[in-house]
C-alpha cells in the first residue's frame, strides 16, 4: 500500500511545486505576490501565512465537502478561508508586530488570493482529506517558492542584500525601481518570460500550454 | 486624519493607484483588459461594488465597534461584497445580457477582486470618516477604471505589432503593467 502511494503523493505535490505552480504557470495570486515581495524575508513570510490558510481550509473542505450543499459552496468556502485568515492574522500580530506593519493588509487580502478559493472548489471539495492536503502542500509550496524567486531577486538587485545581509560591498548602487512598483512587474514578467522560454525548448511542454491557456 | 476629500479622491487616483502602485485587483487587470468595450463596464461595475462595499463596511465597522466583535470584521466584509456581486451580476443580467456574457467569469470574480475588499480594508485601518470613505471608494474605483482602460487601448495596438513568440501573452501584459506603473510614479507626491 505504501510503496504504491507514496510516489503518487510525491507526484501530486510536485505537481503544485512545478509542473502547475500556480504563480508561474496558473498566474494566480499575483496582488500579494507584488504587493510584498520587497524582501525575501517579507515573500518566505507571506509564503508560510498562504501555506496555513490554504492546507488548513483544504482539509475542512475535504472534511465537510458531503455536508455542504452545492448552491450555497462558494460562501461557505469562503466563510471557512476568512476564518483561517484572521486566525493568521492574529497570529501574526501576536508574534512578530515589525512584519505585521511590513505586510499591512495584505495578509487579510488573502482572504482573496484566488489560488485558496481555486483549489477548495477544483480539489479539495471532490476528494478525501488526505490528497487534499497533500495538494494543497503542494501548491502552497509552489506558491512559496515562487514568491521567494520574486522577493529575492528583487531584494538583491534593489538594495543589494538578501535576507538583510550585503551581497556586494559598500560600493554596490541599488536599483531603487526594483522596490518600487514598477520593479515588481518587471521581475514577475521577466520570469514568465524565462519559463515560456523553458517551455519552448521542448523541456515543459505543460507549461507551455498552461501559459497560453492563460 | 484631517486629510480633505478632494486629496484623498487624487491620491487614490493617480499617485496611489490601486492597480499599478498598490497592487490590487490585478487578476481582472491582466483577464479583461484584452478589449476597451469590455474593460470599460467592467471599470464600472467595479466601481459600483467599491462603492456599496465602502458604504456597508462604514456602517458594518460602527456596528462591530460598538458589540466589540473586531474579530468578525473580515468575515462579514467578504460577505456583504458577494452580496453586492450578487446585486450587480442580476442587474446586468437583466439590463444589459450581451455584456453580461461578454464580462462572463470576471463578473462573479469581482468578489474575490482583492481592490474590493481593499477599499473596505484600508478605510478602516485609516479610519476615515463617511465623507473620506465614500471619496476614497470612488477614487479607488475610478483609478481602477483608468488603469484598466488605459491597459485596454495599449494591448488593442499592440494587435497590429510583431511580438516575438516567446514574449507573448501574460509575461508582455506584466511588461506593459510596469512601464505604466512606471509613467504614474511620475504622480507621486500629488494630493499629499
Amino acid at each position: 500500500m505504501t510503496t504504491l502511494t507514496a510516489p503518487r503523493s510525491w507526484d501530486e505535490f510536485m505537481e503544485g511545486v512545478w509542473r502547475q505552480n500556480p504563480l508561474f504557470v496558473m498566474v494566480l495570486g499575483m496582488c500579494p505576490a507584488l504587493a510584498v515581495t520587497v524582501s525575501a524575508v517579507n515573500a518566505l513570510s507571506m509564503g508560510l501565512a498562504t501555506t496555513f490558510v490554504l492546507t488548513c481550509s483544504c482539509l475542512l473542505v475535504s472534511l465537510l465537502r458531503k455536508l455542504i450543499p452545492k448552491e450555497v459552496r462558494i460562501a461557505v468556502y469562503i466563510v471557512i478561508i476568512a476564518t483561517f485568515v484572521t486566525v493568521v492574522d492574529y497570529a501574526i500580530q501576536a508574534i512578530s508586530l515589525a512584519l505585521y506593519d511590513a505586510l499591512g493588509a495584505f495578509i487579510q487580502l488573502i482572504v482573496v488570493n484566488c489560488i485558496i478559493l481555486g483549489r477548495a472548489e477544483a480539489h479539495a471539495s471532490k476528494n478525501p482529506p488526505l490528497p487534499a492536503v497533500i495538494n494543497a502542500l503542494g501548491m502552497s509550496a509552489g506558491f512559496t517558492l515562487g514568491l521567494f524567486a520574486l522577493g529575492s531577486v528583487r531584494e538583491i538587485l534593489g538594495a543589494g542584500t538578501l535576507f538583510g545581509v550585503s551581497l556586494f560591498g559598500p560600493n554596490f548602487q541599488p536599483w531603487v525601481v526594483m522596490l518600487l512598483p514598477p520593479g515588481g512587474f518587471f521581475v514577475l514578467g521577466a520570469w514568465l518570460l524565462l519559463f515560456s522560454w523553458w517551455a519552448r525548448r521542448g523541456l515543459g511542454k505543460p507549461v507551455k500550454e498552461a501559459v497560453e491557456h492563460v | 486624519m484631517s486629510e480633505s476629500v478632494f486629496n484623498i479622491f487624487i491620491n487614490t487616483l493617480l499617485a496611489n493607484n490601486f492597480v499599478l502602485a498598490m497592487f490590487l485587483g490585478l487578476c481582472p487587470f491582466l483577464g479583461v483588459s484584452g478589449k476597451l468595450d469590455t474593460a470599460f463596464p467592467m471599470g464600472l461595475a467595479t466601481t459600483f461594488v467599491m462603492l456599496v462595499a465602502s458604504l456597508c463596511a462604514y456602517g458594518l465597522n460602527l456596528l462591530l465597534g460598538h458589540f466589540h466583535l473586531e474579530f468578525l470584521r473580515l468575515i462579514s466584509y467578504i460577505v456583504i461584497i458577494a452580496s453586492a456581486v450578487q446585486l450587480v451580476e442580476m442587474v446586468l443580467k437583466k439590463y444589459s445580457p450581451g455584456l453580461f456574457r461578454a464580462l462572463g467569469i470576471f463578473l462573479p470574480l469581482i468578489t474575490t477582486n482583492c481592490a474590493v475588499l481593499g477599499v473596505a480594508l484600508f478605510q478602516t485601518s485609516r479610519e476615515y470618516d463617511f465623507i473620506q470613505s465614500v471619496a476614497f471608494a470612488f477614487g479607488g474605483g475610478a483609478g481602477f477604471t483608468l488603469a484598466l482602460v488605459l491597459m485596454a487601448s495599449v494591448r488593442e495596438r499592440l494587435q497590429l505589432s510583431n511580438v516575438p513568440s516567446v514574449a507573448q501573452g501574460t509575461a508582455l501584459s506584466l511588461m506593459l503593467a510596469g512601464i505604466l506603473s512606471l509613467s504614474f510614479m511620475g504622480f507621486a507626491g500629488l494630493g499629499g
